[in-house]
């Protein structure tokens, strides 16, 4: 059941990020990439790690899709072109692409042992993973967790200091 | 049921909070207590919360003379290392205030959030240096990066300030993905983000430490990180174009403290965490030493600008504090929290002098306008004369006791190649250092120098304060010195 939940997800997620590429219209292309987050989110939950399928929703789907839409608003709906701003860019890509791809197969096959399974343990890890996460925000990394108000108001401070100079 | 950590007490960490808490008092007091025409005055609301900040710090340091306090379940660490950085950190910031309070007028950029930044960036400063988890190191670099990143564009609309505020963003966001990506490395391969924890996994793996590849990388990845924010060459290419754009203030406020800050916290991840792995790092920080050393001095020589000048001038002083740390040993800490102190006082005087001659909002930063400037503005030229000396480290000024602690220290610990590389590169910068010296005294005035003004208040305060600084660390060195000795870390 999961073998084949897998298998439909991820023939989605490919077609989609094949399609994303591909897309002539930024709107289609932008599209495409929400499904694409839409479906990696799924197999997160599949994975039993629905923090991180929220999360990607939330942040992927959510902050960094509302980016890319305003560029696209900003641009306005155009048609791109296939000539290449830089030449020899397409081969590039795709040899870099492949080293990636070799990459990962490789480290897939021969993953390091030195890497240590820390954090939430085995029987934490289910239904109410989100829970822990929450609990280690709260105990194991309290102050920095605290120190994020500051961050967040210095980031809000600074945009109207920017961005907003006559109210000031 | 969760349990917080049983040591659940933010006193550790007084300093940093007091600062935090003046900042929102200067926008409060903005809104509500000043009119519009009264707000220069929020600057002594900074100010005054400063003089706390320092008050509480000196509290402190009393409670930690049995040793350090590791505080919050482990997550910051209070010991007199902290405390030195904060005063150090505070004394900085005050003369800042200083140098900005008629500076921000001339340059019409005048706001009580200037102040509410630099203070917030302080605060993740000196939450950096009393961090004992790579965690904290990393939200309290965030926390004064970003406040840097809007002060450097603060001068918007100008050109140059939306430059330097850019520039500095990317490169700074790129950097802090490497720092974060060796926080993952190192958390990936020891299971702990805690700085002593750390250690200790070091400690009982030393057989298979070497085969560890991710622990290394990780380590690596943390060194560039931290080499971005203090500039070590080759990562110092954003350096001479932001110090340039941004505006003089905020330029001091980053030559200085962000060194003394990133400093802080590369000597707690390298002395806390990572001390059984010196053989590894010390190699590699002797070579970017090295680069640093000869390229920051190097390049300052074709300057024309005395805010690119005194940028690469800080990319080279970066090199000699890294001795300190590649020399290692009982005294690496005093010699470089010592160093740190004192070029915080030389090049704040330099900048403070820069700022002194400003003149209706344009800035006097070509070198052909300090030709002959003896004749224009004697106070200022004796003072710019006396830093450019002790940036060179002539004695008895405090430049010269830093550096001989420092090349001290290397030779006794068997770095004496590195101690002659120091010297060397000392001699070559007495080629832009005197340079500017010559200028002043000896050449005479063009025809159309423009009229420099009277005096100013403030700044000339803060050229006067950094003086007497500079001349008292070189005359009573071994006081300062040894108040830096007890600031030690807590794992040697």
């Amino acid at each position: 059941m999961s073998l084949l939940l897998f298998g439909i997800l991820a023939v989605i997620a490919l077609i989609t990020a094949a399609l994303m590429v591909t897309a002539r219209n930024l709107v289609h292309a932008v599209l495409m990439m929400v499904a694409n987050f839409g479906t990696v989110a799924i197999m997160y939950i599949t994975l039993s790690a629905p923090f991180v399928a929220v999360v990607q929703v939330a942040v992927y789907a959510g902050a960094i899709m509302v980016l890319f839409l305003f560029v696209v608003m900003l641009l306005g709906e155009q048609q791109l072109s296939f000539d290449e701003p830089f030449a020899g860019q397409r081969m590039a890509a795709g040899v870099l692409g492949l080293l990636l791809a070799i990459m990962l197969l490789v480290t897939l096959f021969t993953a390091s042992p030195a890497v240590l399974q820390t954090g939430l343990t085995a029987e934490q890890i289910g239904r109410e993973n989100a829970q822990r996460v929450g609990e280690l925000l709260y105990t194991q990394y309290l102050l920095p967790f605290e120190a994020t108000s500051i961050l967040l108001l210095i980031a809000m401070v600074g945009a109207v200091v920017l961005a907003k100079r006559r109210l000031l | 049921m969760i349990t917080f950590p049983s040591d659940l007490n933010l006193g550790p960490i007084a300093p940093a909070l007091v600062v935090v808490v003046t900042g929102i008092l200067v926008m409060l007091a903005d809104l509500f207590l000043f009119r519009a025409e009264d707000r220069h005055n929020t600057v002594w609301v900074a100010l005054g919360g400063l003089i706390v900040a320092f008050l509480v710090t000196l509290g402190l340091w009393g409670q930690v003379s049995g040793g350090p306090i590791t505080a919050i379940g482990g997550l910051a660490i209070l010991d007199r290392f902290a405390l030195f950085l904060d005063l150090i950190l505070i004394l900085v910031t005050a003369i800042v205030m200083l140098l900005s309070a008629e500076y921000l007028v001339e340059q019409n950029i005048e706001h009580a959030e200037f102040y509410t930044l630099i203070l917030f960036s302080v605060s993740g400063m000196m939450l950096m240096g009393a961090s004992a988890d790579l965690m904290t190191l990393w939200v309290s670099f965030e926390t004064f990066s970003i406040a840097l990143y809007v002060l450097a564009a603060y001068a918007r609309p100008k050109v140059e300030s939306e430059e330097a505020g850019l520039k500095y963003f990317f490169l700074g966001a790129f950097s802090a993905g490497f720092f974060l990506y060796g926080i993952a490395m190192t958390y990936g391969a020891t299971g702990t983000t805690r700085l002593m924890g750390i250690a200790q996994f070091i400690q009982a793996n030393a057989a298979t430490i070497s085969a560890n590849n991710m622990l290394y990388v990780g380590l690596g990845l943390i060194l560039v990180g931290l080499g971005f924010k203090v500039a070590l060459v080759p990562f110092h290419q954003w350096t001479p174009d932001v110090y340039e754009g941004a505006p003089t203030a905020v330029t001091a406020f980053m030559a200085t403290a962000t060194k003394a800050a990133g400093f802080a916290a590369l000597l707690r991840v390298l002395f806390l965490a990572f001390p059984q792995l010196s053989g590894a790092w010390s190699t590699i920080l002797a070579l970017l030493a090295v680069l640093t050393m000869i390229g920051g001095n190097v390049i300052a020589l074709s300057q024309r600008n005395i805010k690119r000048m005194l940028a690469y001038s800080s990319i080279a002083h970066a090199g000699y504090i890294l001795i300190a740390i590649v020399a290692g040993g009982a005294q690496a800490v005093s010699a470089a929290m010592f160093y740190i102190l004192a070029y915080a006082l030389m090049t704040l005087g330099a900048f403070a002098v820069v700022i002194a001659l400003n003149r209706g909002g344009a800035e006097v930063v070509n070198f052909e306008d300090y030709a002959g400037l003896i004749q224009r503005r004697p106070g200022l030229t004796h003072a710019l004369a006396v830093f450019m000396f002790a940036l060179t480290g002539f004695p008895p000024l405090a430049g010269f006791v830093g550096k001989w602690y420092i090349f001290d220290l290397a030779v006794r610990n068997g770095w004496a190649w590195l101690a002659v590389v120091g010297t060397l590169a000392s001699v070559i910068s007495a080629g832009y250092y005197l340079y500017i010296v010559v200028l002043m005294y000896m050449r005479p005035a063009p025809d159309n120098a423009p009229d420099l003004g009277g005096a100013q208040g403030t700044a000339g305060l803060a050229v006067a304060l950094t003086l007497i600084g500079t001349v008292l660390l070189g005359i009573f060195a071994s006081p300062i010195f040894n108040l830096a000795q007890s600031a030690l870390l807590a794992a040697r």
